[in-house]
């Protein structure tokens, strides 16, 4: 369920999602359902010769993953706002922890709504992706 | 190398279906699990609107990316963001998008080199004309291949 307004308090952190090992078919799916397909992201011999060890993740794969995540909490209807910003390269193999809390809450243009700072970090503890999200809180 | 005249280039509108099945596939591809994802009427997750590079390749001249001339072996994807002005959109919404390079500036980079970095906005509007959405691309140009240590 949706928590409520007087459920959601700053410092608030919803347990955080693991996923992976993800492999080149999280990418390869990935690459087919946004339209993106730049070869760098399935195609090994490719990559190789641009210098990478392997195909490396989108970086809006880590990125949805990231957002799909926090929308399961507050509700896919309540985003008003989604950024992020890339840090790391993802490579396959890895695994990811997607988490999250509550920054701020208030009121705004008559909406109660709270802030978020979300992270998707690597096992190795590295940041792959910084993520802000707006959501409304009904 | 990043070409400054960029600034300012718009594209052709093009029109984009938000359409049932995309949803369930692009949700599913991003791990994602609410119902409201996979009903009847499913809502676009946040970072949905990226598909809008399927409809934009049907229109000539829709997407002006080209004119910023980024490097493709030192460019990368550095932001996005998405801002709703309601709801995200749901299955059967109709969307008019405009893309438009709004800026284009520099910045030192951590290890020394010059950062170049480029944002397109691209603009969403419902049948109505209301503007229902917002994206914001920003692409970095680093001053080497990010594939070299």
């Amino acid at each position: 369920m949706t928590p409520k307004w007087d459920e959601i308090e700053s410092g608030n952190e919803p347990p955080p999602l693991v996923i992976g090992p993800v492999t080149r078919t999280d990418f390869v799916r990935y690459q087919g359902a946004s339209g993106d397909m730049n070869p760098i992201h399935h195609d090994e011999e490719f990559a190789r010769a641009a210098g990478y060890q392997a195909p490396l993740a989108v970086g809006m794969f880590q990125a949805g993953v990231l957002n799909s995540w926090a929308t399961h909490w507050l509700g896919p209807a309540n985003v008003r706002r989604s950024r992020v910003r890339w840090k790391e390269q993802v490579w396959p193999g890895d695994v990811l922890t997607c988490s999250g809390k509550v920054v701020r809450k208030y009121e705004e243009s008559g909406e109660r709504r709270v802030d978020l700072e979300l992270s998707c970090t690597r096992q190795t503890g590295g940041l792959a992706v910084q993520g802000w999200m707006t959501f409304v809180v009904p | 190398m990043i070409d400054k005249n960029a600034v300012g280039k718009t594209g052709v509108p093009f029109s984009l279906e938000v359409e049932r099945g995309k949803i369930h596939e692009f949700a599913r591809a991003t791990h994602a699990r609410h119902a409201d994802y996979f009903s009847e009427q499913p809502i676009a997750p946040p970072t949905f609107l990226t598909t809008m590079f399927f409809w934009e390749a049907y229109v000539e001249g829709a997407n002006p990316w080209h004119f910023v001339q980024m490097d493709q072996k030192r460019g990368m994807h550095a932001e996005q963001e998405y801002t709703f002005h309601g709801p995200p959109p749901c299955a059967g919404t109709r969307l008019t998008c405009q893309s438009r390079i709004t800026e284009i500036y520099e910045k030192a980079g951590k290890r020394g080199g010059l950062l170049t970095f480029a944002v397109m906005v691209t603009e969403f509007r419902d049948q109505s004309g209301q503007l229902v959405a917002e994206a914001r691309m920003t692409g970095v140009e680093t001053a080497r291949p990010p594939s070299e240590p």
